[in-house]
């Protein structure tokens, strides 16, 4: 294993009874205040890695650091040294957010002192004073998301695990959990890994990304690279007519790599980037046939799963992780072209 | 003190658990905070065995006519049925709430501190506890307005709230137990007609010299509900007496010692850290 890496992972293995391997092999390493997101569909693997990672389940096989710590033999220093916001936000909603947070304060053993003005922080930095002494069960989905990150941060943890964090919130709330995680990383060095089956979410937070698929990592750098690996942009140009797509298709196979979609509608990638497309007008425009449509893509993540599995992310989850993936549907990348300031 | 700053900003525990007593604290407090903001995990527990202690002091008051019938006043004989079903009503409260932590993954939260296995399980009866005493408090005065009268007096009265939250404890770590071995609220709850039933097959109704059929007063004999309530009840019927005392304290400790070791073990393994 590497020097100084603030996770390593050599050939992990979660295999469960009579299930499927959860987790196949996967190698990766997370470089000290780096944010890494680990992108796939349902049942990818995704909280079996993070699971074992936080050790909170062990692996079948295989070697992890975290830390510098191994989650096996060094358990109780894996848990001091890192924070983690699991799937659930789990709360008592009986309590009130500042009573969860003098109970971890407690349990991680912070003194009397400490653990007040440690609670007030949080709950400042989070965005929950003033319902701070309110029960959680009246909290909305982003309060308990941000309490639940709030008590990650309580032994002021070099790693972060944040599993699936946005998961289910409105885009207000997504929007500020994603610039508290970039600020931790950015203004206090914290590394985090963070998973999500959004890919805005990885495309915005992290510098690297893994895509997991099946318990296997298919790919793995940063969002540039990944996007490179697959080629520069493509048009999808729709004919007028559904009969002309046989022609359309004709003209545009000299461009590159060609996909035929309904319609008629023809996707054609651009090696030689978007300074193409005024050839590829001027070509259709000899040629008199009308277009409906003419839209350029820029490679996306989704694109990038697609190259490497075949599938869409959207919708691609097959549940075959054993343990609580999340349940709700992968929703399809909106693009942004919003980077986190870093 | 527990932690130290450490280079970077980081709270690393000095030692690799933070102190027990004071973790059992903090459990023990959430549970004493859960229990009383919810009035009615605590009012309707406690009234339906007052609702039958008063139904059956009325409809069963001509059983002191039994020949050898050890009261005049049934209500003196019966006194100790709630304080075991109040008891038992306490297991489930207990059981429910660790089984609700456990399926919300709050446990698993708890895990990834250094919270220690016994903390957890002590100060998880924190609310069983208070919900121990209040009940206890409410029964004998409850009791004690309809007309029952303590032979044993005030030092009797005071030795019969110590064995009811004796067996409160008792029948809480048994919920904790479940909860921790079925991991649902549901399994929880599933079990506790089978363990409300064993009143019903102990001397709660007759004394057992009384109780003609001889399967049923073979099975109050060893049934230790039995010995739970008699203690209860000669404290309010025939006085200090060391027999059913023994008997009683015995049953109670050897169910709490049993239910909280299983209950130990089982936490262990349910806590799956590395």
């Amino acid at each position: 294993m590497s020097e100084g890496a603030a996770i390593e992972v050599e050939n992990l293995v979660r295999e469960f009874r009579k299930g499927p391997r959860a987790v196949d092999g996967i190698e990766l390493a997370v470089s000290p205040g780096e944010i890494y997101g680990f992108l796939g569909p349902n049942g990818a693997g995704k909280s079996t890695t993070v699971l074992m990672l936080t050790t909170l389940l062990p692996p079948t096989s295989g070697r992890a650091t975290v830390g510098g710590f191994d989650i096996v033999r060094q358990g109780a220093q894996v848990r001091a040294s890192i924070g983690a916001a699991l799937q659930e936000a789990a709360l008592d909603a009986i309590l009130t957010g500042r009573e969860h947070l003098m109970l971890q304060a407690t349990l991680q053993g912070l003194p009397g002192s400490e653990r007040r003005r440690r609670t007030a922080a949080l709950l400042e930095r989070v965005g929950l004073t003033e319902a701070a002494d309110r029960r959680v069960g009246g909290y909305s989905g982003g309060m308990k998301r941000r309490l639940d990150l709030a008590l990650a941060l309580v032994h002021s943890p070099r790693i972060l695990f944040l599993d699936e964090p946005t998961t289910g919130l409105d885009p207000q709330s997504r929007s500020a959990l994603w610039e508290e995680v970039a600020r931790l990383a950015r203004d206090e060095g914290m590394t985090v890994f963070l998973t999500t089956q959004y890919l805005e979410e990885a495309d915005v937070l992290a510098d690297r990304i893994g895509i997991i698929d099946h318990g296997h990592i298919v790919a793995e750098g940063t969002t540039a690279q990944l996007k490179a690996d697959i080629g520069g942009p493509s048009v999808e140009v729709t004919p007028a007519e559904v009969d002309d797509g046989d022609r359309l298709a004709e003209l545009l196979s000299q461009f590159g790599e060609m996909r035929r979609n309904g319609n008629g509608s023809v996707t054609v990638q651009l090696p030689g980037g978007e300074s193409e497309l005024a050839e590829i007008v001027r070509i259709l425009d000899r040629a008199d046939l009308r277009v409906e449509t003419l839209q350029l893509h820029q490679p996306s993540l989704d694109d990038v799963f697609l190259a490497q599995t075949g599938r869409k992310l959207e919708g691609s989850g097959d549940g075959a992780e054993a343990e609580d993936e999340a349940s709700e549907p992968a929703q399809g990348g909106r693009r942004s072209r919003r980077r986190r300031g870093r | 003190m527990a932690a130290e700053m450490a280079v970077g900003g980081a709270y690393v525990p000095l030692t690799p658990r933070a102190k027990v007593i004071e973790q059992t604290l903090a459990i023990a407090r959430r549970a004493v905070v859960r229990t009383t903001r919810q009035r009615a995990l605590i009012i309707f527990p406690m009234i339906f065995p007052l609702i039958l202690f008063a139904i059956n002091g009325s409809a069963l008051s001509t059983a002191t006519h039994i020949p050898g019938f050890p009261t005049h006043n049934y209500r003196d004989f019966l006194i100790a049925m709630p304080f075991v079903q109040g008891a038992m009503f306490v297991s489930i409260n207990a059981g429910v709430d660790l089984a609700r932590d456990i399926e919300s993954g709050f446990l698993n939260r708890l895990s990834m501190t250094p919270v220690r296995g016994e903390a957890l399980l002590v100060g998880q009866l924190g609310g069983a506890l208070v919900l121990g005493v209040v009940q206890a408090i409410v029964y004998l005065l409850v009791g004690l307005a309809s007309g029952v009268t303590l032979v044993s007096g005030v030092g009797g009265a005071l030795v019969l709230l110590f064995l009811a939250i004796l067996i409160s404890f008792a029948f809480a770590s048994l919920g904790i137990l479940l909860a921790l071995r079925f991991g649902t609220g549901e399994a929880v709850q599933g079990i506790f007609p089978l363990l409300f039933v064993t009143i019903f097959l102990s001397s709660a109704s007759l004394p057992r010299n009384l109780i003609k059929a001889t399967w049923f007063r073979e099975v109050a004999t060893y049934n230790p509900v039995s010995y739970l309530l008699e203690a209860l009840r000669s404290l309010v019927i025939t006085g200090w007496n060391a027999q059913a005392l023994e008997l009683g304290f015995g049953f109670a400790l050897a169910l709490l010692v049993i239910a909280l070791g299983l209950a130990g073990m089982a936490m262990k393994s349910r806590l799956t850290r590395t």
